[in-house]
């Protein structure tokens, strides 16, 4: 199916699709969540008729708007990417790929761009209720554009809702509903989504906390603080919550993420989180050495955590990799030699076909279908290559949870001081509240390490291998094009930077920047 | 109801929503036509302003539009997606580059500490309009002149050339068209300029360029037009699937399908006559007329390249390998589900339609363009 493998342009590839991806999502999450808070204040400011609620509201807007473009300059990017660089992909899984994109153009794209021209052109001509609604429809179209493209996203981690079709060489679609409503892509979507409420509030909290400090627009920042660190309490409580979830989904499909997640190499009954650990810088998968240089464990709870049963068996690297019959787990070589099996079969199918010999191919097919599980391994030639970079998976999700857990506690600081009327008088509260929300991004930035890192060798979990997934290219194309869009990329986040720091500096209104410490 | 339908039915129909698409796609790169004129219709920096104002308030609907046909072809014509971007690579790269650039120049360009000067932004908007719409004109033109490409029995494609898509400037027939959209594209922007833009100086100027490039666009255009009309077309045999070149394939195609060679020249009528009245009745309603003629002259061009039997995305270096509606389309399951989807199509036009004249309801004047003016301002 695949004649010659080119790494350098598979891993040329993947650079560039990391690159335009993490670039992308600096923005996204700023864009998705911060509507929702200029919707809460203009409407406080609807319901009040209080023009300082709509000051809130126009400032946070004009943010929003700087970061909104660039978001938008680096999606088409990413969209247009799967078929300039990931063209075998596209056509193998199009079919269902596809159509959650399409679905998010008309669905969400449309919405949110359509009314963001209302929202920005409509302050003070519309009339205030239909301009009020406009802001929330942008929010709506913002929501209801990541979840599709988290759908598509889930799907590359739990296949559902398709079967392979040896005629055209590619899955298609068989249960649109399955792949809508996959239990993957409602836990993606919520947890994902949360995520985004959580970096949005922290950047409202970080650019209301530096106003604070240098004592300007006092009340307008104050309010902002209440409504970022309620709305980033709420919604950081819920990534835990949802983040259970995300575990529990990849444990019970994705097990050898789960083992890189833990750094966990042999599989046990009752296995316990690694709460804080140092893995072994010298340790590779097979060999005798110790897994951890220092650990903390909590008993029982990975087995809980993944398989609702404290005492529940958790497979490890060493398990997955070489096999555990008492487990009834297949070694990586076994699968790769059905996987092969089912390729063969596969071309033997096309080459009965192509002579018209219809008993060959039904026998091709019998076999295809008995091995059609583990087509995917086929195409591997090392079974050690089916774990993903198990440091990076293990410390990429450590910094995501501790991280996460942190800004709980600053979120809720932050509320209780705003209520108590205190926040000027903590400044330290203020300096973390400003450093909060690069670690927003950094525990962000991790946790789809741990989704996309953490599913390779895969495109199509189990299913297609990353290297067979892209463009028949040459890689001089793809390593040009990547510096290209670097450079390209850089110049404009650091425009974009630039701006925004200039914006706030500037303030919401000038008139406001010396006003007094009111009360909220 | 979808379900019912044919496969091949249903490829017909997603090759309609395509071809709408598409044609609101060349219609709405008024945006990028008007970015090619911003120094030409505005002499003073107010004026400009207007002009960037005016045109900057419908930029995303242009490139709403571009992703919503990226992305619906992605999804109903999977193989074209991936041999196209996945070959024509450094075309795509590129375009993507200039639609890039536009995203961040209307927000950027006035914005204080904008690291590159309003100029740049402004030489952005410029690079967009002039080869965004070139590129996407040239691009299009190889549907009808074919690409170098083979794809083997797993539907797998090879682009058969190092150039990765910059061949395409290669052929005179690309690039008129390229061409062509370019000045149609300038054409439109200045119609939809004065129509907009409530400025006397401005729509003077507007006018004489509706002039200038309605002449130009027309030679590119009838000579694309007569090219592709007098050559062999990839036409495919119904039973056999077997493509082979039918000479006069697209007159063929025009001649047997009446409806869009009435669609085609009622288009043309409608594109003249917006033009006509622009340029000697003074008129600033063009837009209205030449909008609707682009829309209908570009569908009617997509009919005659995917329906009657055509190859919508042929290849010259090995005929068999050429994409139709039937072989590169999605499974009848997913047409299906997304035709579902489809028909939330005139709720979003609807939709459109009303922020649009809400948003055009006032004209923009100087008041608009003052960074005081307490309104969002580009």
């Amino acid at each position: 199916m695949f004649d010659l493998i080119d790494m350098t342009l598979v891993n040329w590839s993947r650079l560039q699709f990391a690159m335009t991806a993490m670039i992308h999502w600096l923005f996204i999450p700023i864009t998705i969540g911060t509507t929702y808070i200029i919707a809460f204040a203009q409407t406080i400011h609807v319901k009040t008729g209080d023009s300082h609620w709509e000051k809130i509201a126009k400032f946070w807007a004009k943010l929003f708007g700087i970061n909104f473009a660039i978001g938008v300059g680096t999606g088409i990017i990413l969209g247009l990417e799967f078929g300039t660089n990931w063209s075998n992909y596209s056509w193998i899984s199009g079919d269902i790929f596809g159509a959650p994109l399409a679905a998010e153009g008309l669905m969400a794209f449309f919405l949110e761009s359509t009314f963001i021209a209302v929202m920005f052109f409509g302050w003070g001509r519309l009339s205030k209720k239909f301009h009020l609604v406009s802001i929330y429809l942008v929010a709506l179209g913002a929501t209801l554009s990541s979840l599709w493209i988290l759908v598509a996203n889930a799907w590359m981690n739990y296949p559902v809702g398709m079967m392979f079709n040896p005629d055209n060489a590619r899955h298609e679609m068989v249960d649109f509903w399955a792949v809508l409503l996959s239990p993957f892509a409602i836990n993606k979507f919520l947890h994902t989504i949360a995520s985004c409420f959580v970096i949005s509030s922290f950047f409202v909290i970080a650019v209301s906390g530096w106003y604070l400090l240098k004592k300007r627009n006092i009340l307008l920042v104050k309010r902002s603080i209440i409504l970022a660190s309620v709305f980033g309490l709420l919604s950081s409580l819920f990534v835990v919550l949802t983040g259970d979830g995300s575990a529990y989904n990849v444990a019970q499909h994705q097990p050898a993420k789960l083992a890189a997640m833990e750094g966990m190499y042999d599989g046990k009954e009752g296995a316990g989180l690694v709460a804080f650990g140092i893995l072994n810088p010298g340790k590779k998968i097979g060999d005798d050495i110790e897994d951890f240089v220092v650990k903390i464990e909590i008993p029982k709870l990975l087995s809980f955590l993944g398989y609702r049963k404290f005492d529940a068996f958790v497979p490890g690297v060493n398990d997955l990799v070489y096999g555990n019959q008492e487990q009834g787990i297949l070694s990586a070589s076994q699968k790769m030699e059905k996987g092969k099996m089912a390729l063969d079969a596969l071309a033997a199918y096309k080459s009965a076909q192509a002579e018209g010999d219809f008993e060959l191919m039904e026998q091709s097919m019998e076999v295809f279908r008995e091995n059609y599980y583990y087509m995917g391994y086929g195409h591997l030639y090392n079974p050690e290559g089916i774990m993903p970079n198990i440091p990076f998976i293990f410390y990429s999700f450590r910094i995501m949870v501790m991280i996460g857990f942190f800004l709980i506690a600053v979120a809720a600081g932050f509320l209780f001081f705003a209520v108590k009327d205190k926040l000027e008088r903590n400044k330290w509260l203020l300096h973390v509240g400003i450093w909060s929300f690069p670690l927003a991004f950094l525990a962000s930035m991790a946790g789809w390490i741990v989704a996309e890192v953490g599913r390779q060798p895969w495109t199509i979990q189990g299913l297609l291998p990353t290297m067979v997934s892209t463009s028949n290219i040459n890689s001089n194309a793809v390593i040009l094009t990547f510096w290209m869009f670097l450079a390209l990329l850089t110049l404009l986040v650091i425009a974009e930077v630039k701006i925004m720091i200039t914006t706030i500096r500037k303030g919401p209104d000038n008139k406001d920047n010396k006003e007094g410490g009111s009360h909220v | 109801m979808f379900s019912a339908l044919t496969h091949l039915q249903l490829q017909q129909y997603w090759w309609f929503l395509m071809s709408v698409v598409g044609s609101l796609l060349v219609f709405l790169l008024f945006v990028q036509g008007g970015q090619t004129l911003i120094n030409i219709l505005g002499k003073t920096k107010e004026e400009k302003n207007m002009v960037i104002n005016s045109i900057g308030r419908k930029w995303e609907f242009t490139f709403t539009t571009l992703v919503m046909f990226a992305a619906g072809m992605f999804a109903s014509f999977p193989l074209f997606y991936a041999t196209s971007f996945g070959g024509a690579y450094y075309a795509w790269k590129i375009f993507l580059v200039c639609f890039v650039l536009q995203s961040v120049s209307f927000e950027y360009r006035r914005k204080k500490g904008n690291l590159l000067g309003e100029r740049t932004y402004e030489w952005f908007l410029y690079i967009n309009g002039f080869l965004g719409t070139f590129l996407l004109g040239a691009a299009v033109a190889t549907f009808f002149t074919g690409s170098d490409f083979l794809r083997n029995e797993y539907n797998l494609t090879q682009w058969q050339t190092q150039l990765y898509g910059i061949e395409i400037l290669f052929n005179f027939t690309n690039i008129s068209l390229g061409l062509a959209v370019l000045f149609l594209a300038r054409t439109l922007g200045a119609m939809y300029i004065i129509n907009n833009v409530d400025y006397a100086a401005i729509r003077e100027r507007g006018r004489r360029q509706i002039g200038i490039n309605a002449i130009i666009f027309l030679l590119f255009f009838l000579f694309f037009v007569g090219r592709i009309l007098t050559i062999d077309g990839f036409a495919y045999d119904p039973e056999t699937k077997e493509v082979f070149l039918e000479p006069y394939k697209y007159l063929h195609n025009y001649l047997q399908m009446p409806v869009a060679l009435i669609l085609f020249l009622v288009g043309v009528v409608f594109v003249l006559y917006g033009i006509g009245i622009s340029w000697f009745k003074k008129s600033d309603q063009g837009i209205w007329f030449s909008g609707p003629g682009t829309f209908a002259t570009v569908l009617s061009l997509f009919w005659i390249l995917g329906y009657n039997n055509t190859s919508f995305y042929p290849s010259s270096f090995d005929l068999q390998s050429s994409l139709t509606i039937e072989n590169a389309s999605s499974s009848h399951y997913t047409l299906t589900a997304m035709s579902y989807i489809s028909l939330l199509v005139p709720v979003v036009l609807t939709y459109i339609f009303f922020t649009w004249k809400s948003i055009d309801k006032k004209k923009i004047d100087l008041d608009d363009v003052k960074e005081d003016s307490g309104h969002h301002v580009y």
